[in-house]
Parts: C-alpha cells; sequence; structure tokens
C-alpha cells in the first residue's frame, strides 16, 4: 500500500501565507508521492484549509515553493482537481451537467463524447440513476460521491480533498474514506487529504503530515505517527482515540 | 482637520481603486471571449434570464408611461391651444429619455438584481472557486455571456418600452380624451427623426453594458462585504448592485445627453 519510493508528484517548500498581520502558515514543508494518499492533520485554525488552496492556485503563497513533478505549478494545476468542504456543486445544474461541466469548458471532446464521459464517471461511482437529479434532490453521501465524479471526470493526477468528512457521521466518514482508497485505486491519482478524522486518516493513508502553528510539526508514515513518543503527535492522536471510543 | 483630511483621502483612494477594480474586471470579461467554450450557448441563456423574463415588466410600465404622458401632456398643450403636438411631445419624450432610462431601472430591478444574487451565492458557496480549480475563467463562464446579452437586449427591451408608449399616448390622448387619431400619429411621424432614435438606441447600450458589469461586479465580490458573510453578503451585494446600477444609469443619462443635445 505505502508507496513512498516513487517519485514525488508534489513538494512543498518553506509555504508562508499571512492574512493582515496574522500568520496562518509560517513554514510548511510536505512531499507527497506519485500515487499516494496523504492526509494533512492538524487542529481547527491551523491553516490546513489555507495550505490546500495555496496548493490548488486559490491563493497566492507569501513566500516559499511548490514545485510539481514535471512543470511549473500552472501546468501541472491544470491535472489537479479539488474536492470542496461543501462539495461547490452547480445547484441550478443536473448531475450529469455538473460533471460534464469541466469536459464542456476545458475539452475539445464532442457533445455526444462528453455526455459518454459524464454517464461513464456517474456509473463509476454508483450515482447513474440520478444523472438528471439535481444537487438538492440527493442524500449527503451522493453529494460527495458526484463531486468525486466530477473531479475525476477529467482524469487528473492529483486529487485535493479538503476536508471531505466535515459534518458526517462515524460510518458515513469511514465510507468516504474507504471511496478515496478505492477509487484511488481504480483511476490512479494521487490524493492530498485536509481531515480531522485522525483514526480513519491513519488506516486510509500513506503518509500523514501534522500542521502545528503554522509548520509542519510532523511527517511521515502513519506507523510512525501512531508510534511517536513526541507529547503533541500523541495528545492529538489520543484525543481522537477518545473520541472515537466514546 | 487632520482626521477629516485623512478620512477624505482613504475614502478617495478608495473610491480610484474601487473603479480600477471594476475597469480591469470588464476588461478581463471582455478579453476571456476568445478562450470561453460555448459562448453561444451561455449567451442564448443569458438573453433569456435578461430579455425574456423583462419583457412584460418593460412593457407594462412602458404603457402607463405613454398613458400618464398622454393625460399629463394633453391638459398642459390644451392650456396653450397646442393639443395638436401631443403626438410629438410623446414620441420625443419617450424616444429620447423615458424609454432607455425606465426600461434600464426595469431591467435592473428584474435581472439585475437575480445576476447580483445568483453570482453572490455562486461566491458563497465556492462554486466560483471550483470554477478555477476546474481551469474554467470564471469571468468568462460568469460575466461574458450576460455582459454581450446585455447588447442586444437593452436596444430590443427598449424598443419595445417607446411602441408601447406611443400605443399609450394614444390611448388616453386619442381614445379617451379625443385627440384626432390622425394627428396623434402624424405628429409622430414627423416628430422622430433618426438622430432621435440614433440618441436612444445609444442609451440603450451604454446602460445596459454599465448596468449589468455593475451588477455581475457586485455579486462577483461578494466575499469583499466588510462586515457580513453569507446570505447577508448577498443581500447587501443584491442591494449595492441595484442602487448603484440605477444611479450609474441616471449620471451616464446626463453625460450622454449633454454631449448629444
Amino acid at each position: 500500500m505505502i508507496r513512498t519510493t516513487l517519485p514525488p508528484i508534489l513538494q512543498v517548500h518553506g509555504l508562508r501565507k499571512q492574512f493582515g498581520d496574522h500568520v496562518v502558515l509560517a513554514s510548511v514543508n510536505l512531499v507527497v508521492p506519485r500515487g499516494s494518499i496523504v492526509s494533512v492533520l492538524g487542529r481547527s485554525g491551523t491553516g490546513k484549509s489555507v495550505f490546500l488552496k495555496c496548493l490548488a492556485g486559490l491563493l497566492r503563497p507569501d513566500a516559499g515553493e511548490v514545485r510539481f513533478e514535471n512543470g511549473s505549478a500552472d501546468a501541472v494545476r491544470r491535472r489537479c482537481s479539488y474536492l470542496f468542504q461543501a462539495n461547490a456543486l452547480f445547484d441550478s445544474l443536473t448531475a450529469l451537467e455538473n460533471v460534464a461541466l469541466p469536459l464542456e469548458q476545458t475539452t475539445r471532446l464532442s457533445r455526444p463524447e462528453i455526455a459518454q464521459v459524464a454517464r461513464n464517471a456517474l456509473e463509476s461511482l454508483g450515482l447513474d440513476r440520478f444523472a438528471d437529479h439535481f444537487p438538492a434532490q440527493m442524500s449527503g453521501g451522493m453529494q460527495k460521491r458526484l463531486a468525486l465524479a466530477r473531479a475525476l471526470a477529467t482524469q487528473p493526477e492529483l486529487v485535493l480533498f479538503d476536508e471531505p468528512t466535515a459534518g458526517l457521521d462515524p460510518p458515513a466518514r469511514n465510507a468516504v474514506f474507504e471511496m478515496i482508497v478505492q477509487y484511488r485505486q481504480e483511476f490512479d491519482f494521487t490524493a492530498v487529504v485536509v481531515t480531522h478524522d485522525v483514526p480513519e486518516a491513519l488506516a486510509a493513508s500513506d503518509r500523514v503530515a501534522l500542521l502545528e502553528e503554522g509548520r509542519t510539526y510532523f511527517e511521515g508514515t502513519p506507523a510512525e505517527f501512531a508510534a511517536s513518543g513526541d507529547c503533541i503527535v500523541r495528545s492529538f492522536g489520543d484525543n481522537k482515540v477518545t473520541v472515537r471510543t466514546s | 482637520m487632520m482626521r477629516l483630511l485623512q478620512s477624505v483621502g482613504q475614502s478617495s483612494l478608495a473610491t480610484v481603486a474601487g473603479l480600477g477594480d471594476f475597469a480591469m474586471f470588464v476588461s478581463r470579461a471582455v478579453a476571456a471571449v476568445p478562450a470561453t467554450r460555448q459562448l453561444g450557448r451561455r449567451w442564448i441563456r443569458a438573453v433569456h434570464e435578461q430579455g425574456v423574463r423583462c419583457v412584460s415588466v418593460v412593457t407594462i410600465v412602458g404603457l402607463f408611461s405613454g398613458l400618464v404622458l398622454g393625460l399629463q401632456g394633453y391638459y398642459v398643450l390644451a392650456r396653450f391651444g397646442s393639443a395638436g403636438a401631443l403626438g410629438t411631445f410623446v414620441s420625443l419624450t419617450l424616444t429620447r429619455e423615458l424609454a432607455p432610462v425606465l426600461g434600464a431601472l426595469m431591467i435592473v430591478g428584474q435581472a439585475g438584481s437575480a445576476i447580483a444574487a445568483e453570482i453572490g451565492i455562486h461566491r458563497n458557496s465556492e462554486q466560483i472557486d471550483a470554477l478555477i480549480t476546474m481551469g474554467i475563467d470564471p469571468l468568462g463562464y460568469l460575466i461574458t455571456p450576460r455582459l454581450f446579452a446585455a447588447l442586444i437586449v437593452f436596444p430590443i427591451l427598449t424598443i419595445a418600452f417607446t411602441l408601447v408608449g406611443l400605443w399609450g399616448g394614444y390611448l388616453s390622448g386619442s381614445l379617451l380624451l379625443g385627440l384626432d387619431s390622425g394627428v396623434y400619429w402624424s405628429g409622430v411621424h414627423f416628430a422622430v427623426r433618426f438622430a432621435d432614435v440614433r440618441e436612444c438606441l445609444l442609451k440603450a447600450l451604454v446602460f445596459g453594458v454599465v448596468t449589468i458589469a455593475i451588477c455581475c461586479h457586485s455579486g462577483f465580490t461578494t466575499h469583499h462585504r466588510v462586515g457580513v458573510s453569507g446570505s447577508q453578503a448577498v443581500s447587501v451585494s443584491t442591494t449595492r448592485a441595484v442602487v448603484l446600477a440605477s444611479v450609474a444609469t441616471l449620471a451616464a443619462d446626463y453625460l450622454i445627453t449633454s454631449f448629444l443635445v
């Protein structure tokens, strides 16, 4: 499962971002091996989502370097997809139209080809029966899958997940992480997952990074994270385990 | 005193920066034309959004404007023994002023507010960020079709407003108050020159681009509203769009009229 020997698809060095006088990211470093699932953990307000938005190009870092494999950040960002915490689906478009949208606007495919690719993406995620449904007519889990279908329709190499389990109950959280693992194998993408859910992230990820006070406090495998003697890493994990068993 | 000067200076700088931001917004929306896919389809949708939805309100307001002009014009002109000039009065008033201005204000109220709210919701629910991450230019996708739709919708609806208004003037002036219909329509026929129609259409075009750009910009910058967020920010953006677009319509009307008269 762990594929850390593969070359990194993404390397981040000394990433810094501040809003006014408030430094959100002081210096974040991260290496993402191709084909892996990397979870970025941290307390609320440690800048995990800001970090992900810097990777996606939605925010411009103040300093530091985001280096993608074989190309400039902009070139490879076109091979990136982003899953928003609240899915960011177009509520006036049907499921099929939502998935077709990036294909219509960024590829030269004909309309029948786009419809076919979009239907295939929906079918892969078990949503083919809901092609004509609007997002508001679907459950939270189905909307999450629809957002993933839209993200995967353009066959990205890197998918960025921003709190994919936010607001979901424990079984649904597990299902989302299982979905990421399953479709990572099926679609062969690399995943960076920002999350609070330590147990699920440790079970699903190849590597884990912990952000603390705007810095990468820990970076390693889930086994190393679980075995760490560091009090911050342990307290973080222990707290989550307590929450899980209660 | 220094604080007052400082405050005035800061407000002036903010206004200039805002105007610059607005100009960049419109320029980028226009420059996005070559890279925007399926612009035609989205343009047709925008024409429907602005045009078809506003036909009823524009024609109703046009009818009542004509009716009122017919009534008021008849009584005022009759005092001077010039009731026969009613057709001239109604047609020139509608063509040169009321149709482009009231038509634009009605479209802003009906379609402009909806555009600002819709784009504001796109911004709030991260749909605009989603477009960026999908490699889609949000200006090309959301703004450009609406700006270009305004170029056809405003002139057509202004013409509709004028024609219905002329008919309204005929209803009140001729059918209700008894002015000979031949006198009324010949007044219309001989009063309106090509220059009047050109002024009418020029105003409609300018009002269309300016007001729809303001409404789009207001929605697009919903996340910049200070002190409010979420649905409140959308509400503020919508109100701001309608107020700014209405003021801009009247200001532009004065400028164009002063250059053309």
